[in-house]
């Protein structure tokens, strides 16, 4: 069994240390014995869009994100709404999570186009929404920390990943955190958000695995180092808001 | 106003600079030999203390904001300690340290004469906002600059370059850069900020990088490059005991020179205090001798001795890069095993979002730990990297008492050996608390 991860704009979209996704996806393959390839892709790269099973979009800069986005209106934002079309998983957060949506809404300026696999779209906030977050989600509570002035909401064709225990959430005003269309994930969670709940993790695997080898059954590991950092962080969140 | 008795350093500066918001400016304008700023995000407090160092080892009387205190309240309340009743600084000059958030407020109200900025990272984006918005407020900041001054640039962060076309007619451009080909990494590290020109987008070409983004780079496409500094530094050899040597190739000539603290940062900290103070005049053998007997910076690199033959070494960690640097620095030696104490904190100091954590190659440590603690409120975080860095677990322990982690990790160090700690600013902080108690350092406002 072998796991394609596609790390999209890995040299842009690479801020606050949402790496630690990959290495978890990649690790919690690798003990389970099924191999990982990473493909770190980059403007101007041909997208397959067959080719990976799980594809991860992280946050950048603002001026990153106008380079990705000009990026996207061409070959890439087609292959990767065919992939997402055909069950590919993917996980993006805040910049990457915006561009998934139809838009992102600056103060001034003109509307910078998202590709619209997400059924969401972002206006800018004034207020940047920064601190330790709890998420209640059908995978089990999430933990992790938000960072980001934008404000998201979702359209009827998403649903939000959760409910947002602790923090602001999407947009500061409906108590929601993050959106789900399909196998598409987006959300506002760094810390980074896999490596401390590794039920998630484990989730988008299975997933991602699913489309080329059906249900796979994931051999338990001992996630005590994981849970015991999820924990803390629990425990840091009531803390700190 | 007498200096504090304790470590508040910023207090009295918060009172004058309410009372009088033109304190900074009558103070510095008094200084006969006008004063000097350094910025940057990573290593000004050393470079500072360099600076300074070399201008006291010729003989001026310095004013300057020690213990880190950098934003403008510790520089006001710096300068309020160091002054008499009549409001005079007893000093030939005011070299000051200066936080990056505050370098526009600085600029403005000191006017120095001298800016050595060392490089531009990201660094608690919780904080100070993102990289870009921080470049244009320092571009903003030069274009300030008064004609006569002189600004000193790193050369190998492609940043600073680009800053130096924000300077003002009549201000002077002097660069400093590395060049030791042996010493040069084949790719780029995965913390990396700048690996695209920023003038035009494209991806920058490195012939040698030396640490995270800083290097030999040029834009295929515009043609932006690393201009060929004034001062290099050449034949670099270093070495975790004793500090580094080096060559400084300067218009006058090569310096043999040796800084007593090590890794490679410190070697780009050296040469910057190298290039500012040989520009503003100082005698060649003032810098050699003034770099040469510096003592390690509160924390950043201390050896501390446990009096039975077992040692400490503290590194302060605060963001990728210069965690990287001190793993790479570590891990030197190919043979060397090493037992260590991670202790990270996550309180407005330190930055609260622990996600760079996943930024910092620990892969690196793999196959070189025998054993690793880790302590503070993220000491759970850090173990969960380590683990997913390839560490096995079985080598990972974790306790957030700062103080019952020490003690824990005291137990697995033999005589003879090392305990190397990478604590974060706070956690350093709580740590030196511990050892004061135990009488291993003095508190470092005592120092």
């Amino acid at each position: 069994m072998k796991l394609e991860i596609a790390f999209l704009y890995h040299d842009l979209m690479n801020i606050y240390g949402d790496r630690g996704n990959i290495i978890t996806m990649t690790q919690r393959a690798k003990w389970r014995g099924i191999d990982v390839n990473v493909s770190s892709l980059t403007v101007g790269d041909k997208v397959d869009p067959d080719k990976y099973d799980f594809y991860f979009f992280g946050g950048g800069q603002d001026k990153e994100q106008y380079t990705v986005a000009d990026d996207l209106q061409g070959e890439t934002g087609r292959a990767l709404k065919e992939a997402a079309a055909n069950g590919a998983v993917f996980l993006t957060i805040c910049g990457g999570y915006q561009l998934m949506g139809h838009y992102y809404r600056p103060d001034k300026g003109k509307d910078i186009p998202g590709i619209g696999v997400l059924d969401v779209y972002t206006v800018a906030g004034k207020k940047r929404c920064i601190g330790n977050v709890i998420v209640e989600t059908e995978f089990g509570n999430l933990v992790a920390f938000e960072n980001h002035s934008g404000k998201t909401f979702l359209g009827p064709k998403a649903r939000p990943l959760g409910k947002s225990v602790v923090g602001f959430g999407n947009n500061a005003k409906d108590g929601q955190e993050g959106a789900i269309q399909g196998n598409v994930f987006g959300c506002y969670l760094h810390g980074s958000v896999l490596p401390k709940n590794p039920h998630f993790a484990d989730h988008l695997l299975q997933l991602s695995l699913k489309r080329r080898y059906g249900n796979v059954e994931l051999a338990p590991l001992d996630d005590s180092i994981e849970m015991a950092a999820h924990r803390a962080a629990t425990k840091r969140a009531y803390a700190t808001r | 106003m007498h200096r504090t008795g304790r470590g508040g350093t910023a207090l009295p500066g918060l009172v004058a600079a309410t009372i009088d918001p033109f304190i900074l400016r009558d103070l510095t304008a008094r200084l006969p030999g006008g004063s000097a700023m350094v910025i940057g995000t990573n290593g000004k407090t050393t470079t500072t203390r360099l600076f300074g160092t070399i201008l006291e080892t010729a003989g001026l009387k310095v004013a300057n904001n020690r213990s880190g205190s950098n934003l403008l309240r510790g520089l006001t309340s710096t300068l309020l300690n160091q002054a008499s009743l009549d409001g005079k600084l007893a000093a030939d000059m005011g070299l000051f340290e200066v936080d990056e958030a505050a370098f526009p407020k600085a600029q403005a109200k000191i006017l120095p004469k001298l800016i050595l900025i060392n490089n531009l990272f990201r660094d608690q984006l919780d904080r100070y906002g993102e990289i870009d918005t921080v470049r244009k407020q320092w571009a903003n900041t030069i274009k300030t600059m008064v004609p006569g001054t002189t600004l000193v640039l790193n050369a190998d962060d492609p940043s600073m370059v680009y800053l130096a076309r924000f300077a003002p007619e009549g201000v002077r451009t002097v660069f400093f850069g590395l060049d030791h080909p042996p010493l040069a990494l084949t790719e780029l590290p995965h913390a990396v900020d700048a690996a695209r020109c920023i003038v035009c987008g494209t991806t920058l070409i490195y012939d040698a990088i030396y640490i995270s983004h800083m290097g030999h780079y040029h834009c295929p496409n515009c043609g932006f490059h690393r201009p060929d500094p004034d001062f290099v530094v050449k034949a670099i050899e270093l070495s975790v005991e004793d500090g580094s040597q080096f060559v400084l190739n300067t218009p006058d000539g090569p310096l043999d020179l040796k800084v007593g603290v090590p890794g490679l940062y410190n070697v780009y900290n050296a040469a910057g205090a190298a290039a500012a103070t040989l520009t503003l005049g100082i005698a060649p053998a003032h810098v050699k001798e003034g770099l040469a007997k510096f003592k390690s910076v509160f924390g950043r690199i201390e050896r501390v001795s446990l009096g039975d033959d077992r040692y400490l070494l503290l590194a302060l960690v605060k963001n990728p890069v210069g965690f990287n640097e001190v793993l790479r620095m570590l891990t030197n030696d190919p043979v060397k095993r090493l037992k260590m104490m991670i202790v990270i904190n996550d309180l407005y100091a330190d930055g609260r979002d622990v996600s760079w954590l996943w930024d910092v190659d620990f892969e690196i440590l793999a196959e070189r730990l025998d054993f690793a603690q880790t302590g503070g409120l993220r000491a759970t975080d850090m173990a969960n990297r380590l683990k997913y860095a390839g560490i096995k677990p079985s080598k990972i322990s974790w306790e957030e008492n700062i103080a019952a982690s020490l003690e824990k990790a005291l137990e697995y160090i033999e005589p003879g050996e090392t305990l190397y700690i990478t604590p974060t600013y706070t956690a350093m902080l709580q740590l030196r608390e511990v050892l004061t108690k135990k009488g291993l350092v003095v508190p470092f406002w005592e120092e």
